[in-house]
């Protein structure tokens, strides 16, 4: 179910549009906060309310890379592996990254800290390589400054 | 009309259409993937592009995909022109990427769109040395196999199974080279539908697994054009076997009727053919004892126990065929033959058959065209299941307007949904219980089945002052307002009912509601269903009902019953009695039902792979099927009779199929034409008859040569036109005849095309059934009187209504495993009002037997009343709708 806050939340998404399915993408964005990733529990949760089946649902989840449909860390590192990041030292960066913290794309550390992703071209290639991490993007990330930008997030 | 130029020649064309479509019809061989005859264009594939020129004197032109280019007036395309070639041999290059290339190990292969596409452009050799993507198949339920890395995308499956048949739990997923079409997880498909994916797929990712269980290549099985025999909507079929063991069954097209689809029940129907249950030779009950016999003693056995014939009946059955019940009838004489209707059920169908001659029956392919429908009294999905998916079709036709009105096409699937988004038109139901439409109705209605009577009275008298008026309770005003101002505002206002409910009373209101329109002025359908293959046949032959023989009390010397399971008629206690009181008991039957083990004598009957009749479906199309097996020990009802007819000397001059037909035509007027309905046995193309096997069939020279290395003759075929044997022509053959589809270069289904008159018209050679009834009595029919004072519930007692369930009620498909495997077990569904907790044990008295169940809880049905699955398998029979008690134990 919902929680009271989702469904508020929620509410207030709908009232912009005339179909309830149509906030589908708002609904796993909202739930995808409060819950971190989207498990299947948290699809048939949004379904019921909103009226859709759990394929109709991932068949959107799925599409797109900010909605995680696998548990993540607390914080999302997404580097960018698009062409101009990939010339300005997208590899460095991944590698010196994924040492830092001991993983591999696609997996969490064990803290439960960074779950460590690729991710296209977030249009900010006139300062690659780029990243992100959450909400927050990053531009001319050197390997240097990465552990910086890393002690940010707890 | 329009003029357009294909390669430089001049056509005229369906300015409607698009130039796929267009092509198509004409015969040209355009390759394409995504775009369906139903389901129109999308432009995903590419696969179809064609050079386009802006007129005479444009050389350079431009390429178009034809699938999204309208047949406007002086459209000019070239499929032949060399870079609109090459473009099309690139992407068929690029969908074959990712393709595993394993057509030996795939059981599309040899009937596969992709193999015949790549073939068609010239794609023969890959380039592409790297690894491929692969992916995780998933267990879709016993029909369906799932095979994703064939996949290329086209995007066929999900807009048949979600755009086409409404259901939602398979969708495409993910993005770019790793999208995926199946379920969110594993697990049984929902769709009623879900094996027209098998055809709807263009590869082998999904495919019939039942075939799959006995694998035979399409080039390697023996077809029959054939009628499925599990429901009333008279779909036509292909069922294809070999070794003598049915693999499965085919979609026939019949633009009427089924049109592309077919049901999974139908579909699925043949296991039982195959089952071990089947009695394969007579019996003859000696003592405790059934004894197997030879056919000469049977039918010897048969002739004594018919005597003088005196006290001898007959009953008849709603699944067997034309000429199987009038053999019988006219073995027994006219008034010792009993219909073999459940009781109470004959007064409905006569009922429903005199009304049909008043009114317009549509065929599916009108029901689809309606633009507002009331469904009164019917749960359309679990009785005739393909005429919900044409209802499904009516429900977007008023939302289509609005994409006409805005000038998109109708073959523009996309831009029509853009418009339209998941609007639906004026679709009404009103039902005990939810039913699978519900999702396209505008508003339902819930009732006790008196209460659904008044409510379509009051419908007929809100669209008409004469008609007679009806107290609808205050709470369905409005909707009765409503529905009445759709349905006169349409343009092709539709009423569908039947005999679910068992009250006659819903049956006049659907007639009301109808006549009310007409006396407006407007020119409604009105469709009923029928619950089984023959029930329309069977009910024109205004035979006596099965419950006057039950009940007559009558010493009978005799009884012969032809395929039909007494004890799914009545109740135990009631067959039993009437079983013991009989003096020999005859049953011709193809399964071991609870009356065969009863009989003196049992007598195997062909099933419909292996026999020839007529059926009349619920528009009262008569249409013929024909054997897909060669002769074996069972045959027709109608041949054992005639054995034992002429033995006694009787009959004279049955000799084949064709003499009983003849028989039935002229002895019964309302059959008159049922002999056009195919073409005789005598029928020749270049002085052959139709071969049941492609011209591919393999290992004929040699599958015997164990026994004898003299390739036997085929099999003699004296009631069809068709030959087991590979010799002959299909290609010229009439349509109520074509076993299967093949054409040079279209070796999958797609080969239909070849033998359309154009893409979703007839086929060449029609005509495909004879329609018995048409109408003629039209005018003014005299209104029904008001339907009676809805009743009330006494305390403590729910009124037992019948649910059917399209797997689990259809009497044959018991022994078909995969049906049989989604069947439901016993139930009663109340609502929570009525005090039960959700899979509670409970037991329920009707015609004072006790019959124990789990209680199902259903919101949605009313007060007081109790929703009871009907006809699953060895569950006693009630006489409903009832007025039950139930108790927990
Ligand atoms: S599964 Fe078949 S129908 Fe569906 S997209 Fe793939 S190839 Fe097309
Ligand atoms: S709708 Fe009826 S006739 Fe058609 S395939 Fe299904 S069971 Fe057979
Ligand atoms: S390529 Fe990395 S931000 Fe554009
Ligand atoms: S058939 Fe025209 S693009 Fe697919």
């Amino acid at each position: 179910m919902l929680s009271a806050e989702e469904k508020a939340e929620l509410d207030r998404e709908l009232q912009q549009y005339p179909a309830r399915q149509s906030a589908c993408i708002d609904a796993m964005k909202i739930v995808q906060r409060h819950r971190r990733w989207l498990s299947d529990e948290a699809l048939r949760d949004i379904g019921e309310y909103l009226g859709m089946s759990v394929a109709d649902l991932d068949g959107v989840a799925t599409f797109y890379n900010l909605l995680f449909r696998k548990p993540v860390g607390r914080h999302v590192v997404m580097i960018c592996d698009s062409v101009t990041c990939w010339i300005m030292g997208y590899e460095k960066l991944r590698d010196t990254l994924m040492n830092r913290l001991g993983v591999s794309l696609g997996e969490t550390t064990s803290d439960d800290r960074f779950t460590v992703l690729p991710i296209v071209c977030l249009g900010n290639c006139d300062k690659a390589p780029t990243l992100m991490v959450d909400r927050d993007t990053y531009g001319n990330v050197s390997p240097e400054t990465v552990e910086e930008i890393l002690a940010r997030y707890k | 009309m329009a003029t357009v130029y294909i390669d430089g020649n001049r056509h005229d064309a369906d300015a409607k259409q698009n130039m796929l479509h267009v092509s198509l019809s004409l015969g040209y061989d355009l390759p394409f993937f995504c775009w369906h005859p139903a389901m129109g264009s999308i432009g995903a594939c590419r696969q179809c592009a064609v050079k386009q020129f802006k007129d005479e004197k444009d050389t350079k032109g431009r390429l178009v995909m034809a699938c999204l280019t309208p047949a406007l007036e002086d459209t000019r395309i070239s499929i032949a022109d060399q870079e609109a070639q090459e473009f099309r041999a690139a992407i068929i290059e690029g969908l074959m990427l990712h393709h595993p290339h394993d057509c030996p190990v795939c059981d599309e292969g040899g009937e596969c769109h992709l193999q015949d596409m790549t073939y068609l452009t010239g794609h023969a050799y890959r380039r592409y040395r790297f690894q491929k993507r692969t992916y995780r198949n998933q267990f879709l339920g016993p029909f369906v196999n799932h095979e994703m890395n064939r996949c290329i995308q086209c995007y066929r499956c999900v807009r048949f199974y979600r755009g086409y048949a409404g259901e939602h739990d398979l969708n495409s997923f993910s993005i770019h080279h790793t999208v995926y079409f199946g379920r969110h997880e594993d697990g049984i498909l929902e769709s009623e539908f879900s094996g027209n994916l098998a055809e709807v797929c263009p590869t082998g990712v999904f495919t019939d697994r039942t075939l799959g269980q006995h694998y035979t290549r399409k080039w390697d099985q023996t077809y029959a054009p054939s009628i499925c025999h599990s429901c009333g909507v008279g779909c036509n079929i292909s069922p294809g076997q070999r070794d003598g063991i049915v693999r499965r069954i085919l979609n026939r097209y019949n633009h009427e009727v089924n049109g592309y689809f077919i049901c999974d029940r139908g579909r699925f129907s043949y296991e039982y053919v195959n089952s071990p249950e089947r009695i394969r030779a007579p019996l003859v009950r000696r003592g405790d004892e059934r004894e197997v016999i030879e056919k000469d003693e049977a039918v010897k056995i048969f002739a004594e126990m018919l005597g003088s014939g005196e006290d001898v009946i007959g009953i008849g059955s709603p699944r067997a065929s034309l000429e199987a019940n009038f053999a019988l009838r006219a073995l027994v004489g006219a008034d010792r033959f009993f219909s073999g209707f459940s009781t109470g059920e004959q007064r409905l169908i006569e009922l429903m058959l005199s009304i049909m001659q008043t009114v317009h029956v549509p065929s599916l392919r009108e029901v689809e065209a309606c633009d507002a429908v009331l469904i009164l009294g019917e749960d359309v999905t679990n009785v005739a299941a393909r005429m919900a998916l044409a209802l499904r079709q009516s429900a977007r036709r008023e939302p289509q307007k609005k994409a006409l009105a805005a000038r998109v096409p109708l073959w523009d699937d996309l831009g029509v949904r853009q418009v339209t988004g998941d609007a639906i038109g004026p679709v009404f139901i009103a039902f005990p219980c939810a039913t699978r439409l519900d999702d396209v109705a505008e508003a339902t209605y819930r009732g006790r089945p008196d209460q659904i009577a008044q409510f379509g009275y009051a419908v007929a008298a809100a669209i008409h002052s004469g008609a007679p008026p009806a107290n609808t309770d205050a709470s369905a005003q409005a909707l009765v307002k409503r529905i009445a101002e759709a349905l006169r505002t349409a343009e092709r206002p539709l009423v569908v009912s039947g005999a679910t409910l068992r009250n006659e009373a819903i049956i006049g209101a659907a007639a009301n509601i109808v006549y009310a329109l007409e006396r407006e002025g407007r020119s409604a359908g009105l469709a009923f269903t029928m619950p089984e293959a023959n029930t329309c046949g069977l009910g024109l032959m205004r035979a006596r009902a099965l419950e006057e023989a039950l009940e007559s009390r009558v010493q009978y010397g005799t009884v012969v019953i032809l395929e039909n399971d007494l004890y799914r008629r009545a109740t135990a206690a009631i067959v039993d009695e009437f079983l013991a009181r009989a003096g020999n008991v005859v049953v011709l039957d193809q399964v071991n039902t609870r009356t065969a083990a009863r009989a003196n004598l049992v007598l195997p009957v062909a099933s419909f792979a292996e026999s020839a009749g007529t059926l009349v479906n619920f528009e009262s199309r008569a249409q013929r099927f024909f054997p897909v097996l060669p002769p074996s020990d069972v045959q027709e009802s109608w041949r054992w009779i005639t054995d034992v007819a002429t033995r006694r000397g009787e009959f004279g001059s049955w000799n084949s199929l064709d003499d009983v037909t003849a028989a039935v035509e002229q002895e019964m007027p309302i059959f008159r034409g049922i002999t056009a309905a195919a073409p005789p046995s005598s029928y020749r193309i270049a002085g052959e008859k139709i071969p049941r096997q492609p011209h591919r069939y393999s290992g004929r020279t040699a599958t015997l040569v164990n026994i004898s290395i003299h390739e036997p003759p085929p099999p003699d075929d004296p009631d069809s036109p068709l030959a087991y044997s590979m010799e002959g022509y299909t290609y010229k053959a009439p349509a109520s005849a074509l076993p299967f589809l093949w054409a040079p270069g279209w070796n999958s289904a797609r080969a239909l095309l070849k033998f359309q008159e154009e893409i979703n018209g007839p086929l060449r050679g029609g005509p495909v059934g004879i329609r018995l009834i048409r109408g003629d009595r039209r005018g003014a029919p005299e209104f029904f009187s008001g339907a009676p004072e809805p009743v009330n519930a006494p305390e403590r007692r729910w009124l037992a209504v019948p649910i059917y369930h399209l797997f689990g009620s259809d009497e044959l498909t018991h022994w078909a495993p995969a049906i049989s495997s989604l069947a439901p077990q016993p139930y009663v569904a109340v609502n929570e009002r009525a005090g039960f907790r959700d899979g509670a044990p409970v037991a329920f008295q009707s015609d004072g037997a006790t019959q124990t169940a789990v209680i199902k809880i259903r919101s949605e049905i009313p007060d007081g009343v109790a929703a009871v699955p009907a006809g699953l398998r060895e569950t006693e029979t009630l006489r409903l709708p009832a007025w039950i008690s139930i108790e927990a134990i």
